[in-house]
């Protein structure tokens, strides 16, 4: 397969396509007799992932982009919208096609230290999605183990040790490893770095990127670093409340961000160089509840550009030329300066 | 208790160090309760002695000797050292009965323990993975089980299986159920949050494989805790159930039915009644110790850092 898609072109067919993906959770009310409430966890996000190639989501916490990793491998269905991978749509597949599929799609957790069976070595839990997937003999197994603790540099030695016996950058590499196992052709990485030690995130960001080089991966890199986005994204999706407001090419949304928010996030990353300090913009108010939306756009509370028709009217994502898309009504207007 | 059977033969087949580590860990933590030591020393004799009744029993539990009723025990006066415990009322050996009883009350420990572990953990592994109404229609029926005095229900439940040893066993095993069902779905409830879990959905593994091998062995450190103490409180139930007479009959020599029996001799041969109570005491004590030690050793919550 990795073959085949070395020869491609390097901008290919997407691998997957999302279309209006929403997740509501029905949550009960307050008390026995509480309403029930439905939380808005993702509204309406669309994208696509193309091999070798990285979409950076990011936002703070309670936007949705952990749901969005669940919705992608598969954890939990769609309330609604479209799921195209590998050319198949999942919400129409069957439960056989469903189960081809969760091959294509794999994922990185955060946390190394709880994303790792403490009961099991190290070569079982890599083994794992071989034997449940294929029908390898043991030997089989051992020999493709082997050969991925190679690709992720990880020593022969640690095949029959524990997870607790390793610092988190190696069980990191050890999480990316049993990802890789099923040839996955998308990799879903969900923090994959924010729990590590500087020096050591850059050691897995570098193996990542050599793996994406090599596998022709599909990242969906979800962090709340921007430096590290900057560092490893091709394309970045900024998501407040559920809803992606601002979809761009890296340099151009990292040179010249058009949404508010993108600005105010922006603003607040800490920068290494003085001569460079730009004015910081400070938001208002909380991040309002998922469970309680405001109407029109979710931003308006806190945005310093809102207007009355920010108050009413949900802003669609239009197309910024020359940059990418943005769910606006200052930007569409021109009112952003 | 089958996990650590597993840990020793796993790690004396490859010879791995991380559950040697842990074992040695385990030890480090237990040997630390004196307590704990004690019991378990006690445990060891009582099997000891449950196995070899046979040698060391110096006569035939149920033999009587007719000459010899309601003897003292051999250091009293009127004592013999062919009877060292004394005899009863019908002139059998109180110590060869004792030695023997000893075969009974771990018997049903061991069998309570297993049925009401075994089935504990299946239901208890269901409520907690599948949730739902699954979840709902079997804590129902554990909060009602719970919702009866235990020796009460116990009782209930031998007067219409009917007196004898394996129906009380079976009633004690139905009382006790509830607490593994519990601990077994809590355990799972935390466990199953965990990412490994899903990490092993994401590959495709079936309910039965995450359950039984992902979720199941990172949730019995506080099920063997509570198997160790169960033991002690199934020893305690068969003894007050073979004491109400709906237990073990006679001429079984199973403690409770032995002071049951004595009953009526109290006042003139204290022995009689004594010797067994004792027995259930120092039985049900070491195993409680020993299962205090285990919790010490094996809950990470109450691990001292």
């Amino acid at each position: 397969m990795s073959d085949a898609v070395l020869e491609a072109p390097v901008l290919e067919a997407p691998v997957l396509e999302a279309g209006e993906l929403t997740r509501h959770y029905q949550v009960r009310g307050q008390g026995l007799f509480g309403k029930p409430a439905t939380v808005h966890a993702l509204d309406g996000a669309s994208f696509t992932l193309t091999p070798g190639r990285t979409l950076a989501v990011v936002g703070e916490s309670g936007c949705g982009k952990s749901t969005l990793a669940r919705l992608l491998t598969m954890i939990e269905p769609p309330t609604s919208g479209r799921l195209v991978i590998d050319g198949l749509d999942l919400t129409k597949a069957g439960k056989a096609e469903r189960a081809a599929l969760r091959r294509t799609v794999q994922i990185v957790f955060q946390d190394p230290y709880g994303s790792l069976n403490p009961r099991q070595r190290v070569g079982d839990i890599l083994a794992e999605p071989l034997k449940i997937n294929t029908d390898l003999t043991a030997d089989q197994r051992r020999q493709r183990v082997v050969e991925i603790m190679d690709q992720v540099g990880l020593r022969r030695e640690f095949f029959d040790r524990y997870p607790h016996m390793f610092s988190g950058g190696q069980r990191q590499r050890i999480a990316i490893a049993r990802a890789l196992m099923l040839d996955p052709r998308i990799l879903v990485l969900d923090e994959p770095v924010s729990a590590l030690d500087v020096s050591i995130q850059a050691q897995v960001l570098n193996l990542l990127a050599d793996l994406q080089e090599r596998l022709q991966l599909a990242y969906l890199f979800i962090s709340h670093d921007l430096s590290v986005v900057r560092h490893i994204a091709d394309e970045v999706m900024v998501m407040y409340l559920g809803r992606p407001v601002e979809h761009a090419p890296r340099d151009a949304l990292f040179g010249n961000p058009r949404h508010p928010y993108t600005r105010a996030l922006l603003s607040a990353t800490p920068s290494a160089d003085p001569d460079q300090r730009r004015q910081r913009i400070r938001l208002s108010g909380e991040l309002p509840s998922p469970l309680n939306p405001p109407p029109g756009c979710p931003f308006h509370p806190r945005c310093p550009l809102a207007n009355e028709r920010c108050h009413q009217e949900i802003p669609a994502a239009l197309d910024v030329p020359g940059h990418g898309l943005a769910a606006c009504h200052a930007v569409e207007e021109g009112r952003d300066g | 208790m089958s996990a650590s059977a597993e840990t020793t033969a796993t790690a004396e087949t490859e010879g791995a160090p991380p559950r040697r580590q842990a074992l040695a860990d385990f030890w480090f933590y237990f040997s630390e309760n004196r307590g704990a030591v004690g019991g378990l020393v006690l445990v060891v004799l009582l099997i000891l002695m449950a196995i070899g009744a046979d040698l060391i029993a110096p006569h035939d539990p149920t033999q009587q000797f007719r000459d010899h009723l309601l003897i003292p025990p051999a250091w009293q006066e009127g004592g013999t050292w062919a009877f060292p415990l004394g005899t009863d009322a019908v002139g059998r050996d109180l110590m060869s009965r004792l030695i023997h009883g000893a075969r009974f009350s771990l018997f049903v420990g061991l069998i309570v323990v297993s049925i009401s572990l075994t089935v504990g953990i299946s239901l208890g592994l269901m409520a907690g993975y599948f949730r739902g109404w699954v979840e709902a229609a079997i804590m129902r029926v554990m909060d009602v089980i719970l919702a009866f005095p235990s020796l009460l229900l116990a009782l209930v439940l031998v007067a219409i299986l009917g007196p004898g040893l394996v129906n009380a066993m079976i009633a004690i095993a139905v009382v006790l159920q509830p607490h593994f069902v519990r601990l077994t779905r809590a355990q799972v409830l935390s466990v199953a949050a965990q990412d490994y879990v899903t990490a092993s959905r994401t590959v495709g593994a079936g309910p039965l494989r995450l359950m039984v091998i992902t979720i199941l062995p990172n949730c019995m450190p506080p099920l063997i805790v509570q198997a160790t103490l169960s033991f002690s409180t199934a020893i305690l139930d068969a003894a007050a159930l073979g004491f109400l007479g709906l237990g073990a009959q006679p001429p079984t020599p199973e403690w409770g039915t032995m002071l049951a029996e004595a009953r009526e001799f109290i006042t003139r041969a204290w022995w009689v009644v004594t010797f067994p109570g004792l027995a259930i005491l120092v039985t049900v004590l070491a195993f409680n110790l020993m299962g205090d030690g285990l919790r010490d050793a094996l809950d990470p919550k109450l691990k001292r850092t």
